[in-house]
């Protein structure tokens, strides 16, 4: 497609953003999960910022690619992809919505704000079945399918789930 | 050594991660319990997201367009500089978690104060780092906690491996010129602030998990300089085989 007569605005970027799935949980956008952090006209050049969620989490660089070619399809050449790391990526930035859609995918949304992520000897949060909303739930292991997922169960309904853990 | 001692100082985080990753990644398939695999194997993947962050930098810093592959997969055992603590071999489940545990436990202090670290990049990657090695010391505490006091069987080979790991613990927190270095602008902690919490940690988490560690041993010193145990070559004569056997091989 050829260069686009007039710059888009930030917010129709945006828009076209929340259209990109996550690679490992297609249910939510790129923009949901909170790690496109920027958007923003240098002169001609379309800058857009993401933060990496978990450090070796190998979904990182095929989002930044899948970023990139929903901007080109749009018409956009002159684009710039930026990763930044310090504020570190928190789930505390996952929109409302994007909670609701985990939910609905499966996965029990962070409980709590990063403020409770791991620490040695803390009280595992209390996490909701997604499938039958029983709280009496527990964790088969902290670590999961991916990085940024804990496995659970549920003692009600038996069903096991992810938990996409606070961080 | 290189002069600038940031550059040695990212090559020893970075080369931490990345020597513990090979080996933990290595548990991959073979864990006794499925959660377990998994959990190793995700360890791994932190540590290597980490190792590429330490080991960009001291790329960065020293200038002459090395990558973090490169340092990886182009030096020779002599210019790595992990502790001697994550060299040490796979053998069984209990080694490997005891190496875990005492690993996180430096780990997780040392992070946490260089989240405030005068250097900016250094702080940075600590503030992304900390978190993930929250979980992974988390789990490692809970697993020594439970085998340690477990059965006669589990407790035992839980002793057996700290006795075994202790004396590679004290390197961590023995400073030399290029932690002076860096404690002195501020980049780095005094490591003699680490060795506090670290002791009064493990008081308390080796307690609760009935072991106990051995006194009077010869703390062993070297692999923050290079000079390491003779596992290392083994273990990077392994991660290096497909660019030795292939050199400037590309995925």
């Amino acid at each position: 497609m050829s260069a686009l007569a007039t710059k888009p605005s930030t917010d129709d970027v945006w828009g076209w953003l929340e259209e990109v799935p996550d690679p490992e949980i297609p249910a939510v956008s790129v923009v949901d999960l909170g790690i496109v952090r920027d958007v923003e006209w240098k002169g001609g050049t379309l800058v857009v910022t993401v933060t990496p969620t978990y450090s070796g989490c190998p979904a990182t660089s095929f989002i930044s690619r899948a970023i990139e070619m929903a901007i080109r399809a749009r018409g956009i050449d002159d684009l710039k992809m930026e990763t930044r790391i310090s504020p570190a990526w928190t789930t505390d930035w996952i929109s409302d919505a994007g909670r609701e859609k985990l939910r609905e995918f499966g996965i029990a949304p962070p409980v709590g704000g990063a403020a409770s992520c791991a620490g040695a000897l803390k009280v595992p949060p209390v996490v909701t079945c997604p499938r039958c909303g029983s709280t009496h739930t527990e964790r088969v292991s902290q670590f999961g399918s991916t990085p940024c997922k804990a496995s659970y169960r549920c003692l009600d309904c038996l069903e096991p789930f992810d938990y996409f853990k606070s961080f | 050594m290189n002069d600038n001692p940031t550059i040695e100082f990212a090559l020893r985080m970075g080369d931490n991660c990345l020597i513990l990753a090979q080996q933990v990644g290595a548990w991959c398939g073979h864990a006794p319990v499925v959660e377990e695999d998994i959990a190793f194997a995700n360890v791994a993947l932190d540590l290597i997201g980490q190792t590429k962050l330490w080991l960009g930098y001291a790329g960065e810093l020293e200038g002459k367009g090395r990558s973090a592959d490169d340092l990886a997969f182009l030096r020779d055992v002599r210019q790595f500089r992990n502790c001697l603590l994550v060299e040490q071999p796979n053998d069984e489940f209990a080694k490997a978690l005891m190496r875990q545990f005492l690993f996180d436990a430096w780990h997780h202090p040392m992070l946490t104060a260089l989240t405030k670290s005068s250097n900016a990049r250094i702080a940075e990657i600590a503030e992304k780092s900390v978190k993930e090695v929250s979980y992974h010391l988390e789990r490692s505490h809970d697993l020594i906690t439970r085998l340690g006091d477990g059965s006669p069987e589990s407790h035992a080979k839980m002793q057996e491996a700290l006795n075994d790991l202790w004396r590679f613990t004290g390197e961590l927190m023995t400073p030399d010129s290029v932690d002076e270095a860096l404690a002195a602008d501020g980049a780095a902690p005094e490591l003699s602030d680490i060795q506090a919490e670290y002791t009064a940690y493990m008081r308390s988490a080796l307690e609760e998990a009935t072991l106990v560690a051995p006194e009077k041993v010869h703390m062993y010193q070297g692999g923050k300089t290079g000079v390491h145990t003779e596992k290392l070559g083994h273990l990077v004569a392994e991660m290096q085989w497909m660019q030795r056997a292939y050199p400037g091989l590309k995925w």
